[in-house]
């Protein structure tokens, strides 16, 4: 089997792995690094459970391969907590608001609004369904999520950082 | 003062991990040396297995082994699962194989598996087993199967008929003879596949030091499955363990139990390795079991006051290949049409067909939101005809408030009588009318219509069965720690079960919800139990939970009666204190008092209590308890592209007692969405050959975010007497009258045009056909 050895960046620490190179992003992170907290819901690139940060823009963990990370900066739901582990604003409306039940999409929607709300600090409620329009939650309902991102980002705005 | 946890919006003890990325699904789990399966699947939906050649796929390098029914056979006692629910009125015994040996019966039943080092070489060695097939013909469409010279599902059967029955009452030839009106109507039901955003996976491993093997599943029902694997493997109940961990949503199917959790866990014993296969979404669609088609013939009588004299009809029903559960789906589709009304007559025949396709089992609402859809789109038909409100005409025939308990005239599948036993039906809807401005609505939608807007309304009334018994284990123990340890036979899926036990159990044990620790869903922790199906697990484990609190609670109070010499009577718990009422400050901890009665040798125990301090309980509630609600939905058409966009929701909901409302708004919520989607979205598509059509996510659809319109959900708070809770069960809840409602409100929008609404899901080519029909 073909193998590439990678260097990357995830959550702030540094791997140099050595990978075969058909090996999806979400397959390294998950069984070679073993952060498990991205999750797969379809492997074909709708569900965006997998949903990870790529130099900060969110990418489908699914269809892309470990070799393409090579020199690139990952962020996965592991590592939105603060260091003392204090949980990232987003995370805390999710709790606040019942923003998950079963949790299995949670991962790829924070890694998804993260970016949301970088790129748009006060986003309107549309702009928030808008946003997560590619992540399948069947628990929900959705509504309770997008609650909890309109909550966040008026923490965020008011100084609340992770 | 003592904290109180019943009824608040407590904090979920499950979120912190999962937002933490730091839950365990069955996937996250790792065993060093484990190896990976793959299945070999039918591409035919019916075939004769003639030969099966694994040489290419066994020279592989990283290949270990290619399993196929012999290997299954040497192993265990049956190769077939016999799970079917026991019915008289089976025509026929069809029961899954573990892995087909002779025979396949539609695409995606698993043939072998493949044992490699890693899922990616477990694919590509599938894809090297040559199987040679003798293609017959197949049964796609349930209308075909039935007929007789039809292609037969399975080659040694005479015919596709698998069962048939009548749900009936009264005498509704003789209702329909007298009556002053009757109005007959087809109906083409649709539900697809459940779809949980996790899929299916297993993972087993044979412990050597003590030669059990554990099995943990992504399954509804872990209870269940170990007593299955027992019987199988002919092993004793206490050498086999299944547990679920972190379950990615179930929604039906994952009470199931299926062949591939048997071939995984008779892999491992084969191998002597951890084995783990974990289903991908392409195979979730194909090997997962679903809903999907019911045809409905239906038939309702009113008297001159538009006053229901009978309901009556035919329906026909897709089985699958298998029977993999029971007759639970159509069952649960008559038995519930009549519920919400005074329905005095009643005769339902069902005939149950196999077809060469997925087996079908329960998805979210068990075939009621079917009954439920027929029976509103009936009334709105007689309305119509009548010239009576929609609403006035089902205000005329719910069963009143006073009329409680109400006794319908049939029994449940287990023979239990169907008893309404509370609830006020006619307050709960107009709630809902009056918070829609259904009164209002005409204008509205005349103003719409000046403006080339075609906007409708429409409602529905539900009753579901919810509860589902005999039992549901819960065990309460006050460890020596202080901790307070609950475990049970209930699975956790998402519904917030562990935060719902800690609540119930809290309530009576100082309320401090951060020393309750529960487990749930593992065979090794509780003797026995069902699992998550049937809006069940609040209302069985919960008042077992309450029960066994309840005892432990006042052993506590005992206990700490003996160590403070204060009478029991004077004593109360908050936090993690005994405390005398009055006198906050002499108190005992909860610590304390569990060490006291783990005894010490040759020491006599406080008062001569018996030792510790648990309860277990299997609380025993037979009949169901009925849970209600009305639902009125907007919609508006793009004649062009006729395309239904849902723009407002009005929910009122009757769920009993309420633990946790958060919690409970979250299911109903839940549920709604997807009873959006089974109104108009999900369709499991086969072709006349039996070959599924929608294998993804771009072609299946489910509700994303932008579909969603805003919801206004309220409740009703009716205890049923049935429990010492006062609970119904939740889960299923919206699911249940959307796709009636949505369809009303369609019909309503399109009224110019006299287009009927007659089958869900409304796809828009349906649609665009009917008003190109309809000159729109």
């Amino acid at each position: 089997m073909d193998q590439r050895r990678i260097t990357l960046d995830v959550n702030g620490s540094t791997f140099t792995e050595t990978v075969a190179t058909r090996t999806t992003l979400a397959d390294f992170l998950r069984h070679q690094l073993r952060l498990t907290g991205t999750h797969l819901g379809c492997e074909h690139g709708v569900c965006g459970a997998c949903t990870v940060l790529l130099d900060g823009r969110s990418a489908r963990s699914c269809l892309m391969l470990a070799v393409q990370a090579d020199g690139h900066q990952i962020t996965t739901v592991e590592g939105l907590e603060a260091s003392d582990g204090t949980l990232h604003p987003l995370q805390q409306a999710f709790a606040d608001h019942h923003g998950l039940q079963c949790g299995f999409c949670t991962p790829g929607m924070l890694t998804t609004l993260i970016e949301l709300l970088r790129d748009n600090p006060d986003p309107s409620e549309s702009d928030v369904r808008i946003a997560i329009s590619g992540n399948l939650c069947r628990c929900t309902g959705y509504q309770s999520i997008v609650t909890a991102t309109l909550d966040a980002a008026k923490r965020m705005r008011m100084g609340q950082t992770v | 003062m003592t904290t109180k946890t019943f009824g608040k919006r407590t904090r979920r003890l499950e979120d912190p991990e999962l937002l933490r990325g730091k839950a365990r699904f069955v996937d996250d789990i790792h065993i060093d040396g484990m190896v990976h399966a793959a299945f070999v699947r039918s591409p035919h939906a019916h075939a004769r297995i003639l030969a099966i050649d694994a040489t290419a796929a066994l020279a592989m390098p990283g290949v270990h082994a290619v399993l196929t029914r012999e290997d299954i056979r040497a192993r265990t006692l049956s190769d077939r699962l016999a799970v079917a629910l026991p019915d008289r009125v089976y025509k026929q015994q069809r029961d899954r194989p573990i892995l087909a040996g002779d025979e396949t019966v539609y695409v995606g039943e698993a043939i072998a598996m493949v044992i490699a080092d890693n899922p990616y070489v477990a694919e590509d060695a599938v894809s090297q087993v040559n199987i040679e097939f003798d293609v017959l013909p197949a049964v796609s469409d349930c209308r075909d199967a039935l007929s007789p010279d039809a292609a037969k599902v399975h080659s040694d059967a005479s015919d596709n008929l698998i069962a048939e029955f009548a749900s009936a009452y009264g005498d509704v030839d003789a209702a329909f003879a007298g009556a002053a009106h009757a109005f007959r109507e087809s109906y083409w039901q649709h539900r697809g596949c459940a779809h949980a955003m996790e899929c299916r996976g297993c993972l087993a491993a044979v412990d050597p030091l003590d030669d059990r093997l554990t099995l943990w599943s992504s399954t509804q029902t872990p209870l269940v499955a170990a007593r299955l694997l027992a019987e199988l493997l002919g092993r004793e109940e206490t050498s086999i363990r299944v547990l679920a961990p972190d379950v990615g949503g179930g929604f039906g199917p994952k009470l199931v139990f299926y062949p591939e959790e048997a071939a995984v866990a008779i892999a491992a014993v084969i191998l002597n390795k951890p084995v783990k296969w974990i289903e991908d979404r392409r195979e979730h669609f194909v090997s997962t079991t679903q809903e999907r088609d019911q045809y409905w013939d239906a038939e309702i009588a009113l008297d001159n006051d538009g006053k229901i004299l009978g309901v009556r009809g035919t329906l026909l029903h897709d089985h699958g290949a298998y029977t993999a559960r029971g007759l639970t789906v159509p069952q649960g589709a008559v038995a519930s049409l009549t519920l919400a009304y005074v329905v005095p007559t009643y005769r339902m025949d069902v005939k149950v067909a196999l077809t060469n396709k997925v087996p079908v089992t329960p998805v979210r609402g068990a075939g009621q939101p079917q009954g439920i859809f027929v029976m509103e789109r009936l009334l709105d038909l007689a309305a119509s005809a009548l010239k009576i409100d929609r609403a006035d005409i089902r205000r005329r025939n719910l069963v009143p408030a006073e009329a409680m308990p109400f006794k319908k005239g049939f029994v449940t599948r287990g023979g239990i009588p169907i008893v309404l036993d509370s609830g006020d039906y006619p307050a709960c809807q107009a709630d809902a009318v009056e918070k829609a401005g259904w009164a209002d609505f005409p204008a509205r939608q005349r103003a719409a219509r000046a403006e080339g807007r075609y906007i409708g309304i429409g409602l529905a009334n539900y009753v579901e069965g919810t509860g589902r018994g005999p039992f549901e284990q819960v065990g309460v123990r006050l460890a020596s720690t202080g901790l307070i340890h609950v475990a049970t036979g209930a699975a956790a899926m998402g519904q917030s079960t562990k935060t719902m036990l800690a609540q119930v159990v809290a309530e009576q044990l100082g309320g401090a919800m951060e020393r309750v620790v529960v487990t749930t869903g593992d065979s090794a922790k509780v003797a026995m139990g069902f699992g998550g199906f049937n809006s069940r697990q609040t209302v069985m484990a919960g008042s077992s939970a309450h029960i066994a609190a309840v005892k432990v609670r006042d052993k506590v109070l005992q206990v700490a009666s003996h160590l403070l010499e204060v009478d029991a009577g004077d004593l109360d718990i908050d936090g993690d204190n005994v405390f005398v009422k009055g006198a906050a400050d002499l108190k005992i901890s909860l610590r304390q008092v569990a060490k006291a009665m783990v005894g010490a040798a040759g020491f006599l125990l406080p008062g001569n209590l018996a030792p510790g301090i648990e309860a277990t309980e299997n609380v025993v509630i037979d009949a169901m308890t009925y849970a209600n609600g009305s639902a009125v939905a907007e919609v508006e058409v793009d004649l062009d592209t006729a395309a239904v966009n849902v723009t407002r929701i009005v929910f009122v909901h009757d769920g009993g007692r309420i633990i946790n409302p958060t919690i409970v708004d979250g299911q109903v919520t839940g549920a709604i969405a997807h009873g959006i989607g089974n109104a108009l979205y999900e369709w499991m598509g086969y072709g006349d050959d039996g070959q599924p059509l929608t294998t993804n996510f771009a072609d299946y659809l489910l509700m994303t975010s932008s579909e969603m319109p805003a919801i206004s959900l309220s409740h009703r708070e009716s205890p049923t007497p049935l429990n010492p809770l006062g609970v119904k069960g939740v889960g299923e809840s919206g699911v249940m009258p959307i796709p009636a409602a949505i369809a009303s409100a369609v019909e309503d929008a399109l009224s110019p045009f006299g287009v009927r609404i007659t089958q869900v899901p409304i796809r828009p080519n349906d649609l665009a056909a009917l008003l190109e029909k309809a000159g729109a």
